[in-house]
């Protein structure tokens, strides 16, 4: 893969059209959930056998393969999307793949290899699993057909033009539109991303400095490493963005220690974004710079406070100190300094391409747009969820997570981590949203949901 | 200094390089030292902060501060236990006694003869596979005692066939 150097938008824009759509038309593509869960579960045996089997059938001109990061049902992988037809093999297991990748090259589903629900019932379509029925990916989506070591496949789906919307609208006119649409942190906080922007644009001071928290709060949530390991330039876009909103010109993301994949899949698109000059000295030919370095953090669970964070990316013990003075006039190197996270900035080009009304129309009154939470421990559909604002947790653990398994009872589920509480079950009708959250004795933090089940002992869960 | 050291210069001067000679790069440059000997080398220690600049006692600071460095070193066969909640709810802390018991190992604690190190860690961020145990970078899911024993049996046969982790 060869990058040209863009100079201008008209640039960017004759280069997807040399690229082409995500999915090739007359071809098959075989897309394979490559993340640390993925991983974890087998994908690179299923990417190896899928691989072969195309060779075998002496397909390759009729075949590509992608591997992607994680799409968010980590449950059923390792897997196959098959596309563009959109059909789902779950937990795939070596010996199919050969007539898996037979049938799709026909263009036919392999009925019994498809996804069956606890019910019995069975869908072909990933599109049609009760897992995403009440979801909106609009954050997420995007991992299915990105391969994070491949800018192409980031720009094919539109990638970078928010960028160029963000350069012609004005760094204020960017600040603006994010406050209108309501974006709060992600991160645990929710705090409005545009006031924090605000004061550090305000702020005196240079350089100004952006940072990307991907120190993930709660244990439980995993979010952010998901979004990092498949879709990082999602998160480079939005730092741009935010950068040029605030006048920074230097950004760094702190990523945990436990997250190799996560740097190395960024590390590889922050060179790729550079060869292309999307990120450097003058992007895109609009006079602005902005550059980021990588800082992997040395497993310290405080490090995730911002003034720590700091201090870790300085070299120092990442012990935090009181914020008499706030972060916005006297951050890293006792330079003005902005840090949001990870998904906090994935949101921004969304918010850019689509406009602050489109946004603020998805969600409740105070928590506007989609939020992503890991559902994990005792419920039968564990993986990554994003779901509107107000989506109520009954619907999340019921309908999505599709209940807890073996028969047994729902007792309570975690949020926020240990600074968070636990919700138990009457309170499963309550749309989740900061606020609510909050006036029920827990918080959203960075989106961890952990359910228990009634052989779990709350006793144990408090130490 | 008359022993001989036990890092190569060569090979942390292209990690300074990589980074920068500046006090900034610190925690980087020890985390490829880390990486590279599976520890830090007190010598190296030394080496390092003279080349960034950065007092001996702060260098220390930051080895003893953060759980990625280790002042001794680290067994041949690394295995963590994932702590975070999601492996807690679905019983990681049982795994990781009964890996105690079988290694004899305290989580912390390296084996006399440097085979094995049994850890825990505060969530990868693998919770969907919960609970979940690494044994050096390969992450295995959804584990439990008896999964972890035939685990340990695995990482020890690959002893003969080159160290090469899966």
């Amino acid at each position: 893969m060869t990058v040209k150097r863009l100079t201008s938008p008209e640039d960017l824009a004759a280069w997807r059209g040399r690229i082409g759509p995500p999915y090739k038309q007359d071809r098959v593509t075989f897309v394979v959930s490559n993340g640390t869960c993925g991983q974890a579960a087998g994908s690179m045996d299923v990417l190896y056998d899928v691989h072969e089997a195309i060779e075998k059938l002496g397909a390759v001109e009729l075949a590509d393969i992608r591997a992607t990061g994680c799409h968010g049902f980590c449950a059923i992988e390792p897997l196959i999307l098959v596309q563009p037809a959109g059909v789902l093999y779950p937990k795939v297991k070596s010996d199919d793949v050969r007539a898996i990748v037979e049938a799709s090259l026909r263009g036919e589903v392999l009925e019994k290899k498809v996804y069956k629900d606890t019910d019995g019932a069975r869908y072909a379509r990933e599109s049609e699993l009760p897992y995403y029925r009440k979801q909106n990916l609009m954050i997420s989506g995007p991992s299915r057909w990105v391969d994070p070591l491949d800018i192409e496949t980031y720009v094919a789906g539109g990638g970078y033009d928010s960028l160029v919307k963000a350069f012609a609208m004005g760094g204020q006119a960017v600040i603006d539109e994010a406050k209108a649409a309501g974006l709060r942190g992600r991160g645990g906080g929710g705090f409005l991303a545009a006031r924090k922007w605000q004061s550090v644009r305000d702020a005196h001071g240079e350089p100004k400095y952006l940072l990307c928290n991907a120190d993930e709060g709660d244990p439980g949530a995993y979010m952010d490493r998901a979004l990092l390991e498949g879709n990082p330039h999602l998160v480079i876009e939005g730092m741009i963005i935010a950068a040029h909103a605030i006048g920074a010109t230097q950004g760094y993301v702190y990523v945990r220690h436990e997250y190799p994949v996560a740097v190395k899949n960024l590390t590889a698109a922050i060179k790729q974004a550079r060869e292309a000059d999307l990120l450097g000295k003058n992007i895109l030919g609009s006079g602005h710079d902005f550059d980021i370095n990588v800082s992997r953090g040395g497993g310290a669970f405080v490090c995730g406070e911002s003034t720590a964070l700091m201090a870790s990316i300085e070299g120092k013990p990442g012990e935090p100190r009181p914020k008499y003075v706030h972060t916005a006039e006297s951050g890293l190197w006792g330079k003005p300094s902005n840090l949001n996270n990870v998904e906090t900035f994935a949101n921004v080009p969304w918010i850019v391409a689509n406009g602050a009304a489109s946004y603020a129309k998805i969600g409740t009154d105070t928590s506007k747009g989609t939020k992503i939470f890991s559902l994990v421990g005792k419920v039968n559909h564990t993986g990554l969820i994003e779901v509107p604002m107000g989506t109520t947790l009954r619907e999340i653990v019921e309908d999505i997570g599709g209940g807890v398994p073996d028969g047994r009872s729902f007792k309570a589920v975690q949020t926020g981590g240990p600074s968070g509480g636990c919700l138990p079950a009457d309170r499963l009708d309550m749309p989740v949203g900061f606020d609510k959250l909050w006036d029920a004795g827990t918080i959203m933090g960075s989106g961890g949901m952990i359910v228990m089940d009634d052989h779990n002992c709350m006793v144990d869960i408090a130490r | 200094m008359s022993a001989a050291e036990t890092f190569c210069r060569t090979k942390v001067d292209t990690f300074i390089e990589t980074h920068g000679a500046a006090p900034s790069a610190l925690i980087q440059v020890l985390q490829d030292v880390q990486e590279e000997y599976r520890y830090l080398p007190a010598d190296a220690l030394v080496y390092v902060s003279e080349r960034l600049r950065v007092p001996l006692a702060q260098t220390y600071n930051v080895a003893t501060f953060y759980n990625a460095f280790s002042l001794n070193p680290i067994g041949k066969r690394h295995i963590s236990v994932c702590m975070g909640t999601a492996c807690h709810v679905r019983g990681s802390s049982m795994i990781l006694d009964n890996l105690s018991t079988r290694l004899n190992l305290k989580p912390g604690e390296t084996s006399a003869d440097g085979e094995y190190t049994l850890d825990t860690v505060n969530c990868l961020g693998a919770c969907s596979l919960a609970p979940v145990v690494v044994i050096n970078d390969a992450v295995h899911g959804k584990t439990s005692s008896g999964k972890a024993k035939k685990l340990l049996e695995k990482s020890a046969k690959k002893k003969s066939a080159g160290d090469k982790p899966s």
